[in-house]
């Protein structure tokens, strides 16, 4: 199997990749290279087209070893250890807090200049650097304008507008596609076992976002929440009712995001207390377990930080599901042929559509994507959904 | 006779050793100044040392209590006693078993779990407790306590609206007090100190959402520019006024049970529930929602979405008045 498998309906993409690394070994060969490859790559899509998952295969193709088959071939020592994360010459940086600023910038770009261990490429991956604030962007750019030899530096964002024009223009762009229902449907089939009929259902409840298709098709706990968060139209009644619905919506969030993060928070965090020496014995124990009380408050921070985003990307995909689902309104209203992205809940799209008018949903809509941007713009989750719950209930 | 640690009393401003513990600068400067003060009655050539308790060597300190050439009384400040090295502790332990005439030493230990033995060493030694105050009751017994230190009558509003108009620091409370006194003459009533001090100084968001919430525009307005310029941060009105409407909200559809009853039901206090029913009779639902909408536009209007947050709180608060009569 080659490391462009997992990319579900990328064949664009894919093509040129494999092209890049071809032209790649070219040149490390010193042979006549074609221009393909570049030191700088953008890889923009939207989110769950696989920006990361392309990143980390190229980064594999370029590092491959097996030198008689086409790059990538996935089975040679160098591709597995790509893939798994423990590649000497690939730093992945996935930025888990709200931001990456400009100190873990400047840790990336010393690492990105250091000669490759193996004498192919030193490959370095931000994963979604649109999270990059001015500064780091900035600090990015010198190492982009004169990259070191063997240097590549692979970045992913949802769009190229989240980066700043001077880094844009100095990249080669890799746009990847929201693959089809059908395509994410016959890799849940091919792959996770998942039956035919269940592959269908979470391929178009996931609107082509291939990670949260597989948690649908696989985890029944994701498909309850799912049903939660769309039962917020039907608790529209009365304002007490929109707004207990609100709060209900937000500690799910809330409650998922610590269910996720919280077992992770409390092993780094008593990892961290042995390693100051809590527990221990002797001589200087209480000095440096107090010493390192300054460490611990920065753990805090990064864990609060990290929890906040998880919340906040948990609440953004359902608002992403209930949008959807007004969509399907729209559709039913508007009689057009297409495909409802929530059809289990069609008759339920189909009893407001008669309710309502095609001007009201719009109006829902409009107010479902007001509530992602305030969301982003840091308005505290609860106000901005209560907002929401009562805006879909004037409209 | 020597006097012995053990027969010190609280009133015996020149005891060999006192502790000072808290961490109240005002009360701290006060039981100090008290026993400087003291001394120097006794002796105008006093000889007064202050001292950081770090910097004092094992070794200095019998030079700094031995008895002087010229017999003259001698004080020895230590600030930060918790800081003590265990050398000079013991110094001070041999001192307070025999302390020479005319000497007398305060520690000052800020009150924390940190060099608590020293405490406990020193049981017997006049003590006088200076921590921090925490909460308003004793904020308040302060205040009163000051007014009527010099025998005037002071009334219980006054106190309230001294407190309001000043703010929560000690040390501008106590100033207030002995300006106050000095100014006027006869009884101390609210009248009185209203002719000085007027406003809120340590106002919060909770205080114009209540103005907001019960129709009050001009108060409510009032109030946030008093805020803005004392430094109330915007963000702390909207979200106290989200606060207050979803407490509305909450309340209006928990019908018309006992207020225990609701509040538990509630997860809110007693008091909260009464005071929310009181500002919920003017509200409908539709009211509720447009002012709620308008809150949720303000949050993000403060959290960088408009350029003036002080506009875009006044907006909302106008908001919220007119929402209160909708539905009607």
């Amino acid at each position: 199997m080659s490391v462009w498998e997992d990319l579900v309906g990328q064949g664009r993409a894919v093509a040129q990749l494999g092209e890049a690394a071809a032209d790649a070994r070219a040149v490390l060969e010193g042979s006549t290279a074609r221009g393909a490859m570049t030191h700088a790559w953008l890889f923009t899509g939207p989110p769950g087209s696989g920006r990361s998952l392309a990143a980390r295969a190229f980064a594999a193709a370029l590092q491959c070893l097996d030198l008689a088959g086409p790059a990538g071939c996935g089975h040679c020592e160098a591709c597995h250890q790509v893939l798994v994360g423990t590649h000497p010459d690939v730093a992945q940086v996935v930025p888990e807090g709200l931001s990456l600023g400009v100190e873990e910038a400047r840790e990336i770009i010393t690492r990105a200049s250091r000669r490759p261990l193996r004498g192919r490429w030193q490959v370095t991956l931000i994963e979604d650097a649109d999270r990059m604030t001015e500064q780091a962007n900035n600090a990015v750019l010198k190492t982009v304008e004169e990259p070191p030899e063997h240097s590549v530096l692979l970045i992913c964002a949802p769009s190229s507008e989240d980066l700043l024009p001077t880094i844009r223009s100095r990249c080669r762009l890799v746009g990847l596609v929201t693959p089809s229902g059908a395509e994410v449907a016959e890799v849940l089939v091919r792959r996770d076992g998942v039956d035919p009929a269940m592959a269908a259902f979470a391929a178009r409840a996931s609107q082509g976002h291939v990670g949260r298709a597989r948690r649908l098709a696989t985890d029944e706990e994701a498909r309850r929440e799912r049903r939660d968060v769309l039962a917020l139209p039907r608790s529209l009644g009365t304002v007490a009712t929109a707004l207990a619905a609100a709060k209900d919506l937000v500690d799910a969030a809330k409650e998922e995001s610590d269910r996720r993060t919280g077992a992770r928070d409390a092993v780094e965090r008593s990892s961290l207390e042995t390693a100051l020496g809590a527990g221990a014995t002797g001589k200087g124990v209480t000095g440096s377990v107090r010493g390192g009380a300054g460490a611990l408050k920065e753990l805090e921070k990064r864990q609060r930080s990290r929890g906040t985003r998880t919340s906040r990307d948990a609440l953004d995909r359902a608002l992403v599901d209930l949008a959807a689902f007004y969509r399907d309104v729209l559709v039913v209203q508007l009689g057009t042929a297409s495909d409802l992205v929530h059809g289990d809940l069609g008759e339920q799209a189909a009893v407001i559509a008669r309710a309502t008018t095609a001007e009201a949903t719009l109006r829902r809509l409009d107010a479902v994507l007001a509530c992602r941007a305030a969301v982003d713009a840091n308005v505290a989750p609860l106000l901005a959904v209560e907002a929401l719950a009562l805006a879909l209930r004037d409209a | 006779m020597p006097r012995t640690p053990a027969a010190a009393k609280a009133d015996d401003l020149l005891a060999p050793l006192t502790l000072v513990v808290g961490d109240e600068e005002l009360r701290v400067g006060r039981a100090v100044s008290e026993v400087l003060a003291a001394a120097r009655r006794d002796d105008p050539q006093a000889d007064v040392r202050d001292l950081v308790a770090a910097e004092v060597l094992p070794g200095d300190l019998p030079q700094l209590l031995g008895p002087s050439l010229f017999a003259e009384r001698r004080v020895l400040v230590l600030r930060a006693a918790q800081d003590l090295d265990k050398a000079v502790v013991a110094d001070l332990v041999d001192y307070a078993a025999d302390p020479p005439d005319a000497v007398s030493v305060v520690l000052c230990h800020a009150g924390g779990a940190k060099g608590k033995a020293l405490l406990t060493t020193f049981k017997g030694a006049r003590r006088v407790d200076a921590p921090k105050m925490t909460k308003v009751g004793e904020r308040r017994d302060f205040l009163r306590a000051e007014l009527r230190s010099t025998g005037r009558q002071v009334s219980e509003s006054a106190v309230t609206v001294l407190l309001d108009a000043v703010g929560n620091d000690l040390r501008e409370l106590c100033s207030a007090a002995s300006q106050l006194l000095s100014d006027t003459e006869g009884p101390v009533d609210d009248e009185v100190v209203g002719r000085y001090y007027r406003g809120r100084a340590d106002l919060s968001g909770f205080a114009v959402a209540d103005k907001a919430v019960e129709g009050d525009l001009a108060g409510a307005l009032e109030l946030v520019r008093y805020g803005a310029a004392t430094g109330l941060a915007p963000v702390l009105v909207t979200s106290a006024l989200a606060g207050s409407l979803r407490s509305i909200a909450q309340v209006a559809s928990a019908g018309s049970g006992p207020a225990h009853a609701v509040a538990s039901a509630l997860g809110m206090p007693p008091w909260k529930v009464d005071k929310t029913r009181k500002q919920s009779r003017a509200w409908r639902p539709e009211g509720l929602s447009q002012a709620l909408q308008a809150v949720a536009h303000a949050d993000a209007d403060v959290k960088g979405g408009a350029a003036d947050q002080q506009y875009a709180v006044e907006r909302a608060l106008m908001a919220v008045v007119a929402a209160r009569g909708a539905g009607r």
